[in-house]
């Protein structure tokens, strides 16, 4: 072992000692919005692997997002009493259907242009599910109740909001595991490499259309991942959510946080929701936090491009 | 056979007439922004996720002088003026600061600026939609329905400003400047082009014309906070059909657009009808990834 791989698990362990003990502690409130903190982070982190690694920025996570709030939705309600793991197989299953429709199309296009069509993608699901009244329930949405946590024959418990944080805990870290793992792979690499100099990569021999298409799906599986985690929490599903502002969020939570470290975009949805609680307890409820959001996210892009976390991006990639 | 007989025996072929009037009045102030966002494109290679902001902002501002006021045609050249300024400023405090680093810093400062100025709107103006009046209530007729002649009136002024614009890019010195530094912007700059000054006129153009077009469009529908996201995506659907950067691809595939759309919702609901517009952008994507109306190179 080295002495990076030495610090990197301790401040590792350090961290989830904190989230896992947090909830013992904290008051309901402050509970919630930390596990609240946790799925919002993994959307962005799952849009990190886009946007930091592959170099395409997507303006369309919002739509994986939902249909894995949606197909979670589907599960629980068809299925009684509701199951937890069908909830996620359902709703990674609709995720992954979206990726795949929106990869497809998208990846044709670079850059900007790949920025728009996911964008206009995002739009076609929500217009379907907003449109669709019959299945989806339109502008309501659908509600649900929550799934037990349940092993078959074993173990069959309710969540409480102490559970439910550590089982969303327990996923969010996987998903980085996982995710950390995919960055240092050999395609992990050649997704760096696209991101570095497409031209060359595709020179080499890549097949980068390919690489693209299964990067957006993985992006996109592990968003669906967040839209069923926040779907179980709250125990609704909403058009909303589909809609474009998820995305943006999504975008900010990774340019505030930095790009290209996977654990940032968590420390930028958790700045960003901080701020948001703290600006509507200072100011009130009607106090336009996103104004102050948008001029710090604009002072970032141009002073400090690589985010919140970008000092230490060598080193957690490492 | 019979039954295709009785489609054309049955079909509403007012209603064809009355929609093909509406997509082109429609499509000629979608040409308008999407105009406004080719232009900034070409030139700056900036994509302006703001710009459907500025088209709200201006129909706000165009409110407010009306209801001061009382005179549409002042609120349309105000409006333009006011929205211009800022879009100078925008691009002088955000825009200017990045140039020479990735277009992809570019976006994602715009649509910062998108989310300052639609949470602007929506606290200073509210939730409620408004409604901008017609400068001219008068009617013709049009089958069975009273068409009102403000609606022409927009498309010829749409066209106006759009051939304005087309004539200055091509006579004026200010145009001939920025046609110079979308071909080459170091040697413009080597010639003794002021390029920087050059891209805050372009931006401050496109953002009056957003302005003037959202002035226009007030009467037809709601005004409201959100309505900047509308536009822009419908704009940035016809710049990707039309063709990156290619003024007359754009207006084509905005009239083409805005027709089709409104034909669809003489069957569908409008809002569904949007969903064609999106077929129209997937089928040129799966076949001409350059656009629908660009001229190979």
């Amino acid at each position: 072992m080295t002495r990076h791989t030495k610090i990197y698990w301790a401040g590792f362990a350090v961290v989830m000692a904190v989230l896992i003990v947090a909830p013992l502690v904290l008051p309901e409130f402050w509970r919630r919005f930390l596990t609240e903190v946790l799925i919002w982070g993994l959307l962005a982190m799952s849009s990190d692997l886009l946007i930091g690694y592959t170099g395409m920025i997507s303006f369309g996570h919002s739509a994986f997002f939902g249909l894995g709030m949606y197909g979670a939705a589907a599960a629980l309600l068809m299925f009684s009493p509701p199951n937890l793991w069908l909830a996620i197989g359902f709703g990674l299953v609709g995720a992954a259907g979206a990726a795949l429709f929106v990869a497809y199309f998208s990846t044709r296009l670079r850059d900007i242009y790949f920025a728009i069509t996911t964008l206009i993608f995002s739009q076609i699901f929500y217009v379907i599910i907003f449109t669709w009244t019959k299945v989806t329930g339109g502008e309501n949405g659908l509600i649900f109740s929550r799934p037990h946590f349940s092993i078959p024959y074993l173990l069959d418990i309710r969540f409480t909001s102490t559970t439910l944080h550590w089982f969303v805990l327990a996923v969010v870290t996987g998903s980085y595991l996982i995710l950390r793992r995919v960055t240092q792979s050999p395609f992990g690499m050649v997704l760096q490499s696209i991101r570095e100099n497409e031209a060359r990569t595709r020179a080499i021999g890549y097949p980068v259309q390919r690489y693209k298409i299964v990067s957006v799906m993985l992006s996109g599986i592990f968003a669906g991942l967040a839209g069923v985690l926040y779907a179980v929490q709250n125990e609704f599903a909403a058009p909303d959510f589909v809609y474009f502002v998820t995305s943006g969020d999504t975008v900010i939570f990774n340019v505030i946080g930095g790009i290209g470290t996977l654990v940032g975009p968590i420390v930028g949805a958790g700045f960003f929701q901080l701020l948001r609680e703290l600006m509507s307890r200072i100011f009130g409820d009607q106090f336009p936090y996103l104004i102050p959001v948008g001029f710090i996210f604009i002072a970032m892009i141009i002073f400090l491009p690589q985010g919140l976390l970008g000092f230490a991006r060598r080193w957690l990639n490492k | 056979m019979d039954a295709v007989i009785h489609f054309f025996q049955t079909f509403p072929y007012e209603l064809l007439l009355i929609q093909t009037i509406n997509g082109i009045v429609t499509g000629m102030i979608l040409a308008l922004v999407a105009s406004g966002l080719t232009l900034i494109f070409g030139i700056m290679d900036v994509v302006n996720f703001a710009h459907g902001e500025l088209f709200m902002l201006g129909a706000y501002v165009g409110i407010i002088v009306i209801s001061s006021t009382g005179n549409f045609w002042l609120a349309l050249v105000v409006s333009s003026l006011i929205v211009a300024i800022l879009g100078a400023a925008i691009q002088v405090t955000t825009l200017r600061p990045l140039l020479g680093r990735d277009p992809l810093n570019t976006i994602l400062a715009t649509f910062g600026v998108s989310l300052i100025l639609q949470n602007f709107a929506l606290w200073q103006f509210g939730p409620v939609s408004r409604k901008l009046d017609q400068p001219i209530t008068s009617h013709f007729n049009l089958f069975y329905l009273q068409y009102p002649w403000y609606r022409i009136l927009i498309t010829i002024l749409s066209a106006a400003m759009i051939g304005g614009l087309y004539a200055f890019l091509k006579y004026g010195k200010f145009g001939i400047w920025i046609r110079a530094t979308t071909q080459d912007r170091v040697m413009a700059q080597a010639m003794g082009i002021p390029v920087p000054l050059v891209h805050t006129g372009v931006f401050a153009l496109g953002a009056a014309m957003a302005a003037a077009s959202g002035v226009l469009f007030g009467p037809l529908g709601s005004v409201n906070h959100t309505m900047g996201l509308d536009w822009v995506l419908k704009a940035f659907i016809v710049v990707v059909v039309g063709g990156m950067g290619n003024l007359g691809g754009s207006i084509l595939a905005a009239i083409f657009i805005s027709l089709l759309e409104s034909y669809a919702s003489i069957w569908v609901d409008p809002s569904q009808a949007v969903i064609v517009s999106f077929v129209v952008l997937i089928l040129t994507l799966l076949f001409r990834p350059t656009g629908l109306f660009a001229t190979p190179k």
